[in-house]
């Protein structure tokens, strides 16, 4: 049995492609699901790619928050499904309320493309589940607005709830407390600035990123579809 | 509208010009069509000044599906697997504007690649510009660096290298080229329009007042004191609109939707309407009317020549536009019917129900004139190759090897590559800060491998030399990661051409490349030219950019500068010319002085050269390979040990240490291979004839010239990594 994954595309989402050669490589049925859809198919795992959903426009994430999809992604979170946003997807899910935080432009004001350190806080959960605590992965960012803020009690609640899973190891973008990558209370739904699937093959640099898909993977083989009935799919031409 | 007398000049027709355009209508123009023979006759679209030489090249090889003439060049890199290979220039609007100039210089290269049917899949951009200690170069710089980011990153293409050079004669006059891989996913497109009855759909932005006289008022006139006032020609980008064009337009030549398909660049809406319909033998009938707008009360010749960005033109089907208009739809793209193909070869332009111009299609495209300018070899070139070259000794070694490795043009470009997201669609197997790019195809196991060089101070010394040794550089550093050469692009940049010393640079140049692109057997599949790079009348040196692509057949095997492993023998393949500092780094940094010669190239030597690289990293025997260029030897042995944190010890001869280390005589690539297969790499290189000699071994942490010099590997490092940044932070400006 294969776990299957939904990758969302908004206008402007550009990782898309990368996000489904990764997932596949795993063994993951992938299919992508256009933002104006009202529905989800049939999916273990959801992923909103990198890019420039909208075209950035406004602020990152805040016109992509309203798409229609957005109510789906909400509910598969809500029912016990995983929801990984990656970059911008992070942008996107923390402009939701999915998570929490915003995006703020980096400390240096400029756009950034290289590979960081990343550091794993907490393995206890779906989207670490394969790594160790402590383990340092190579995973490259690529980004404008990764610089992640949050108010006082909100930091101390992630921090005591465990809800920080990767930390840089040499902050690039002035990330509050390092963190580059942060998950719900509920362990459903994780954000994070690096791409991993721009790491999962030695020819490109680094396999690290793999660890992250394949605890989610693990986690929906294990888990079973939550397959909620009579949902009709509104699929974008491939 | 009536046309005043003498108008065409304010449009940049010369009075010859505009008789031609009498003779071939049989009447006095309307102010549309002058002012759409001015932007198709400009120097930028026509090719008027250039022509002539351009034909001299070869564009013909076996690998050559599509040579020059087409939005881009196609060539076959593995049998079924094609690419679509093409450079630009965005000089004159970079300057003017530099965020919104290099922006709208990523989307147009990228449109030209579209226009084939191929998926825009890798970036490379080469930059010059002035001395960073002037504030405004600072500022052209942030600007132009910051639009390449801001636009490739969001349209989700990587820019996988470029150079990135500073020399004062691009001051007042930066170059911003552009180049693009494209990748064919279904078929070839062509720019025609075939078919009586098709319609012609303008799909993408609305068109406005912005870039008007883009072409035919930047990019073919000399700059002066008013050029602010151009600020209005400059277009403005929007990656975003650009992104979904990508994505709709590969839809729609995916479900073969389009009879024809083309950009809209320099020209505006009466580029692609008078080509396509030219190529075809047939004409098009165009309603200004229904084109979309962004402002009310634009007249049709603003709506003809403006160039407002992301747009493209295609020949649909009647049977098939419900289609296609679904298709952008869906991506939110405007696309409206604004003509139909006719089979009297005439472009007639209407609006409110009147024609406004009514030309032969070809009258336009292809009847534009043609110039055999004066050449004339300027006196000042033997008095700058007799000078001295600026081969002084330095007064302290050490401090020269510093300040060269400190130097802009030579030090880490990591500033500028860091801004571009080098790694979007996982064919990155080399990136930014190598000889050469190595980029895997979609869904393929073979890799392209891309580089651009430029070296304009050679050019200056000797054109016809410079340009044979640019392209000769440009093979080498796609040799030096195990790829076979096998086509180029060429962005030829120049000053004034009606200036005759100008025209005898480009003449020497074209002459140059040819040869050498013959010799080495890779053909010109395309490029651009781009005149009038002056300012105040002072013209830039001649710069002549080869975009090379070669192919990678085993990626895994591509290879990279860096040494690996401490006790790695070190090689160098080629015999340097110890008096080659004509033009070289070392003569502009220590001693000031850009004269004398250009170092002497022996093009069979090359070939040998790229045959050895090839067959030896084909066979595994080399760990790295890194070609020779500014900075000779002494900085491509601190660039392979930087790039893994590693050291060497070489031997150099202490007498006249300096010209072994610094000159740069052509056809010499650093090697490092395990001390097992030394012998092999020297008998391979020996049976080629290519001079090859162990020079040293690979270290853990120490840099070492033999007796003659010892640098502090964290004060080298220090220095390469971190001058371009602290030079823009500026301070020494006044």
């Amino acid at each position: 049995m294969n776990a299957k994954a939904a990758v969302v595309v908004f206008p402007g989402s550009n990782c898309e492609q990368d996000v489904e050669r990764a997932l596949r490589s795993l063994g993951c049925q992938t299919q992508r699901v256009w933002h104006a859809a009202e529905t989800l198919p049939d999916t273990d795992l959801v992923v909103l790619p990198g890019g420039f959903a909208h075209g950035d426009y406004l602020r990152t994430g805040a016109i992509a928050r309203f798409s229609p999809v957005m109510a789906a992604v909400q509910e598969h979170a809500a029912t016990g499904g995983l929801v990984i946003g990656i970059c911008n997807g992070f942008q996107i899910l923390c402009e939701a309320g999915m998570l929490p935080g915003a995006l703020r432009k980096n400390a240096g004001l400029k756009f950034l493309c290289r590979w960081t350190d990343l550091r794993v806080e907490n393995n206890a959960t779906p989207f670490t589940s394969r790594a160790e605590v402590g383990q340092v992965v190579r995973v490259p960012i690529n980004h404008f607005e990764g610089n992640w803020y949050c108010d006082d009690d909100t930091l101390a609640d992630l921090r005591d709830s465990g809800s920080i899973l990767l930390r840089y190891v040499d902050n690039p973008n002035g990330a509050l407390d390092d963190v580059a990558g942060i998950t719900n209370k509920d362990r459903t739904v994780f954000g994070l600035m690096p791409h991993p699937e721009r790491a999962c093959e030695a020819l490109l640099g680094s396999e690290d990123g793999r660890v992250i898909f394949e605890s989610m993977i693990d986690h929906a083989l294990q888990a079973g579809s939550p397959d909620p009935a009579g949902r009709v799919p509104e699929m974008l031409g491939t | 509208m009536r046309v005043e007398a003498g108008i065409h000049r304010d449009l940049g027709l010369t009075d010859e010009e505009f008789d031609k355009i009498r003779e071939l209508l049989d009447r006095d123009p309307t102010y549309t069509e002058l002012a759409m023979f001015s932007v198709m006759w400009s120097e930028h679209c026509s090719y008027k000044s250039s022509k002539v030489h351009l034909k001299t090249l070869p564009t013909e090889g076996e690998h050559v599906l599509v040579g020059p003439g087409e939005g881009a060049g196609i060539i076959e890199v593995a049998p079924g697997v094609a690419v679509a290979w093409k450079i630009e220039s965005h000089n004159h609007p970079s300057f003017v504007e530099p965020f919104n100039g290099a922006a709208t210089g990523v989307g147009g290269i990228v449109r030209d690649i579209l226009s084939m049917g191929a998926r825009p899949i890798a970036l490379l951009d080469p930059l010059r510009f002035g001395p960073l200690t002037d504030a405004r170069t600072r500022y052209v710089v942030d600007g132009v660096v910051h639009g390449i980011s801001s636009y490739g990153n969001s349209i989700g293409v990587p820019t996988v290298g470029g150079e990135t050079v500073f020399e004062d004669c691009y001051a007042e006059n930066p170059l911003v080229n552009v180049a693009c891989l494209g990748f064919v996913e279904n078929k070839l497109m062509h720019g025609r329009a075939e078919g009586a009855g098709n319609l012609a759909v303008l799909i993408g932005s609305s068109t406005g007042r912005d870039g008007i006289g883009g072409a035919s008022v930047l990019a073919s006139a000399e700059f002066d004191e008013g050029s602010e006032d151009k600020r209005p020609s400059v277009q403005v980008g929007d990656p975003f609109t650009e992104k979904l064009l990508i994505e709709a337009c590969l839809e729609l030549i995916r479900r073969d939707l389009l009879v024809g398909f083309q950009d809209l660049g320099a020209g505006g809406i009466s580029c692609p309407t008078s080509e396509m319909s030219a190529k075809a033998g047939t004409g098009m009938r165009v309603n200004v009317d229904s084109v979309h707008r962004r402002e009310p009360g634009m007249e049709p010749f603003e709506v003809m020549i403006s160039e407002s960005q992301e747009r493209m033109l295609g020949v649909v089907a009647p049977p098939d536009l419900d289609a296609v208009l679904e298709v952008c739809n869906r991506w939110g793209l405007e696309a409206r019917v604004i003509g139909e193909v006719v089979d009297s070869p005439r472009l007639e332009i209407s609006s409110g129900g009147e024609v406004v111009a009514d030309v032969p299609a070809r009258a336009l495209a292809e009847e534009g004139p043609e110039y055999h300018r004066p050449v004339d070899r300027p006196a000042w070139i033997d008095a700058i190759q007799s000078a001295p070259c600026g081969d002084d000794p330095p007064t302290d070694l050490h401090a020269a090897l510093m300040a060269i490795c400190a130097s802009p043009t030579v030090a880490s470009k990591r500033w500028v590559w860091e801004q571009y997201d080098h790694m979007i669609f996982l064919g990155t197997v080399q990136g930014p800060g190598g000889d050469a790019a190595v980029v895997r195809l979609p869904d393929s196991e073979v890799a392209v491998a891309l580089s651009v060089d430029g070296p304009g101070r050679f050019c200056q010394l000797d054109p016809y030399e410079g340009a044979r040794l640019a392209v000769a550089e440009a093979a080498r550093n796609v040799a030096c990661v195990g790829a076979h050469p096998l086509a180029v692009t060429n962005c030829l940049n120049f000053g004034n051409p009606e200036k005759p010393e100008v025209m005898w640079q480009f003449s020497e140049v074209v002459r140059g490349i040819g040869d050498a692109c013959r010799e080495l057997g890779t053909p010109v599949t395309g490029g651009n030219v781009s005149f009038y790079n002056e300012t105040k009348g002072r013209a830039i040196y001649p710069t002549p950019v080869i975009g090379m692509l070669g192919v990678v057949k085993k990626p895994a095997r591509a290879l990279g500068i860096g040494f690996r492993r401490p006790g790695d023998d070190i090689v160098l393949l080629g015999t340097g010319d110890p008096s080659d500092l004509g033009g070289s780094e070392y003569a502009k940094v220590v001693n000031g002085v850009v004269a004398g010669r250009p170092p002497r190239l022996d093009l069979q030597m090359e070939l040998k050269l790229h045959k050895l690289l090839f067959e030896s990293a084909r066979d595994g025997i080399l760990v790295s390979a890194h070609d020779l260029s500014e900075g000779g030897l002494a900085i491509a042995l601190l660039e392979s040990a930087m790039a893994n944190g590693m050291g060497f010890k070489v031997d150099v001869s202490s007498e006249n240490a300096y010209r072994d280390l610094f000159c740069e005589s052509p056809t010499r690539v650093l090697v490092s291979c395990d001390p097992d297969a030394r012998d092999r790499l020297i008998d391979m290189a020996e049976t080629l004839g290519v001079p090859a000699r162990l020079i040293g071994v690979v270290d853990g942490s120490e840099m070492t010239f033999g007796s003659a010099l010892t640098v502090d590997p964290a004060a080298v490092k220090d220095a390469y990594e971190t001058a371009l940044e602290r030079s823009l932070m500026g301070g020494s400006d006044k």
